[in-house]
């Protein structure tokens, strides 16, 4: 009898702590079969994109020099891409000076000057403008936008000035949003401090609320920049896919992105404009990668 | 260059709640009042309500008077944020802005219109002589002022203060994050400001308010229920409330 109550004792001890073990063990396996699926992905979808888009290089089918040349005429297999190139990088350019003065200007507005009012209406909007696909955005801007640009602006209306214009107002909510996290999470006793020394509410918001919010207003405009680079769908429907020089705002220019899209589907794999298309995807992923490091880099200092 | 500062039947309220019921205290220059008494009790409210730092707080509202020296600080023509100029106040919490300690000082300054190099550094090195900091931050004045103490950065943001050439000073428990050796940093301090300044200070610790003090107003429930010499309210309190908080039977 004895001796039974001392093993009963024994299993009532042991059990929970193998239960425990048990869901410990079961947990962690959990966790760790996703986060190697995770990597397995991504390392796999590195190596296909960087095989891919060196290919023609290794091939010796296109040097680098005439890649980054400005020799686009894919008839005569000529691939210098440097205008489509720049054709990205000016329309994201062009945006970020577009949305971010407006874009922090609005953030202000919802969270320091009409806080109520900016909760309430203002950024539940913005989440919403967040979520609207791309092609919404490229339907309204080839709509409304270029046949206005071209009657009333100049030239046919494709080209970097819609572009602009259509990335610029897609990248606003993301700067907004993130913008206003960014001030929201400046201590309330900044600007208290502030007010008691007899700052008005504009020097208050200038020089303590904004330069204290400076590492994540930037984070934010970095984010809408890296938004706009790698847009694809709506960009093409309203930049024109002519690789020129992009210098002008008016004439039809290509970016990377909207030049893979727009030929994935008309060239085959064997040919050497499909695998040009990968190096142009590989030169986007580098990018991301400089911008995901910049926003790293921003973030890090903050916390310095 | 100190003022009286003059509360005269004084009431605030939160919406509905009655915060400070008919308060009349006047404040002396070159003379340190405590503000004691039990939390909750209106102490800071009153506090906050010299320098209108409450007209963030929605629902707020006042009826009475408050003067510094002729002026009545109410009025709505009043320049709100001239008038905080003139009533430097200091939190709690030690809050630097998250600058250098030179542009933490110099801020002040810059806001109200100076400025010239050589005239900033002087009011910076000036002040943090007068807060008793100096010594201790001289060669680092361009860096962080996060990098310093609890109790260098409740010396700071005093400095901080003292550079835009306030009237009154409002301390709202002062001392009460830091330790005691800061604290006793930060009270010498206050006595050596009194030379100048009309200071008002809230304070938890009945000893620091006897230690700093010329003046002590005991609050109970939005109410002053004694007001005296702090030696007299002190030894010799006349109410029997005042009596019961300062033997420690409540608090």
């Amino acid at each position: 009898m004895e001796k039974n109550e001392k093993t009963s004792l024994a299993v009532q001890l042991q059990t929970p702590a193998k239960r425990m073990f048990w869901m410990e063990w079961r947990g962690r396996s959990i966790t760790y079969i996703s986060v190697w699926i995770v990597i397995l992905v991504l390392l796999s979808l590195l190596w296909f994109i960087t095989s891919k888009g060196l290919q023609p290089f290794l091939n010796g089918e296109v040097t680098l020099s005439q890649f980054f040349s400005s020799n686009w005429n894919p008839q005569d297999n000529k691939f210098g891409s440097l205008y489509i190139m720049l054709g990205s990088f000016m329309v994201t350019i062009c945006a970020t000076i577009i949305s971010a003065p407006l874009g922090i200007s609005a953030a202000v507005f919802m969270t320091e000057i009409a806080p109520k009012w900016g909760k309430k209406v203002l950024q539940p909007t913005t989440e919403i403008l967040v979520g609207i696909p791309s092609v919404v955005y490229g339907f309204i801007g080839l709509t409304l936008l270029v046949p206005f640009i071209g009657k009333f602006v100049g030239g046919v209306g494709f080209g970097l000035l819609a572009g602009t214009l259509v990335l610029s107002i897609m990248i606003l909510p993301t700067i907004i949003s993130i913008s206003v996290d960014a001030i929201e999470s400046v201590p309330q006793k900044y600007r208290e401090g502030s007010y008691a020394l007899g700052a008005t509410r504009w020097q208050t918001i200038w020089r303590i609320v904004l330069k204290t919010a400076l590492p994540g207003l930037m984070t934010a405009v970095v984010l809408g920049m890296a938004r706009a680079f790698g847009e694809a769908l709506a960009v093409q429907m309203v930049i024109g896919n002519v690789p020129n020089a992009p210098f002008d705002f008016f004439t039809s220019i290509s970016t990377l992105t909207s030049m893979i899209t727009q030929n994935m589907g008309n060239t085959v794999p064997s040919e050497t404009f499909n695998q040009i298309l990968w190096s142009m995807g590989l030169v986007l992923l580098l990018i991301t990668l400089v911008f995901i490091l910049l926003i790293r880099f921003i973030t890090r200092r903050r916390d310095a | 260059m100190s003022q009286t500062l003059t509360v005269d039947k004084f009431h605030v309220y939160y919406g509905e709640k009655h915060a400070l019921d008919n308060i009349s205290i006047s404040f002396q220059p070159k003379t340190v009042t405590a503000l004691i008494g039990p939390s909750g009790c209106g102490k800071s409210t009153l506090l906050r309500s010299l320098n209108r730092m409450n007209d963030f707080i929605p629902m707020f509202r006042t009826e009475g008077s408050v003067r510094l020296g002729e002026e009545e600080i109410y009025d709505s023509k009043i320049d709100v944020v001239n008038l905080r100029k003139r009533m430097g106040m200091v939190f709690q919490q030690p809050v630097p802005f998250p600058l250098s300690i030179y542009d933490n000082i110099a801020y002040g300054p810059r806001i109200h219109g100076t400025t010239q190099k050589k005239k900033l550094d002087q009011i910076v090195e000036k002040t943090l002589q007068q807060a008793h900091l100096w010594e201790e931050v001289k060669d680092r004045l361009h860096k962080s002022a996060l990098g310093l103490s609890g109790g260098q950065q409740q010396r700071l943001v005093i400095a901080r203060v003292l550079a835009v050439e306030p009237e009154i000073l409002l301390l709202d428990e002062p001392a009460s994050a830091l330790d005691p050796i800061s604290t006793e940093h930060i009270e010498r301090l206050i006595l050596s400001l009194k030379e100048e300044y009309t200071i008002v200070v809230v304070t938890h610790n009945m000893q620091q308010a006897k230690r700093i003090s010329d003046q002590t107003a005991f609050f109970l429930h939005g109410e002053i229920v004694e007001r005296n010499e702090t030696q007299t309210l002190f030894h010799s309190p006349i109410d029997q409330r005042t009596n019961h908080y300062l033997s420690g039977q409540f608090g």
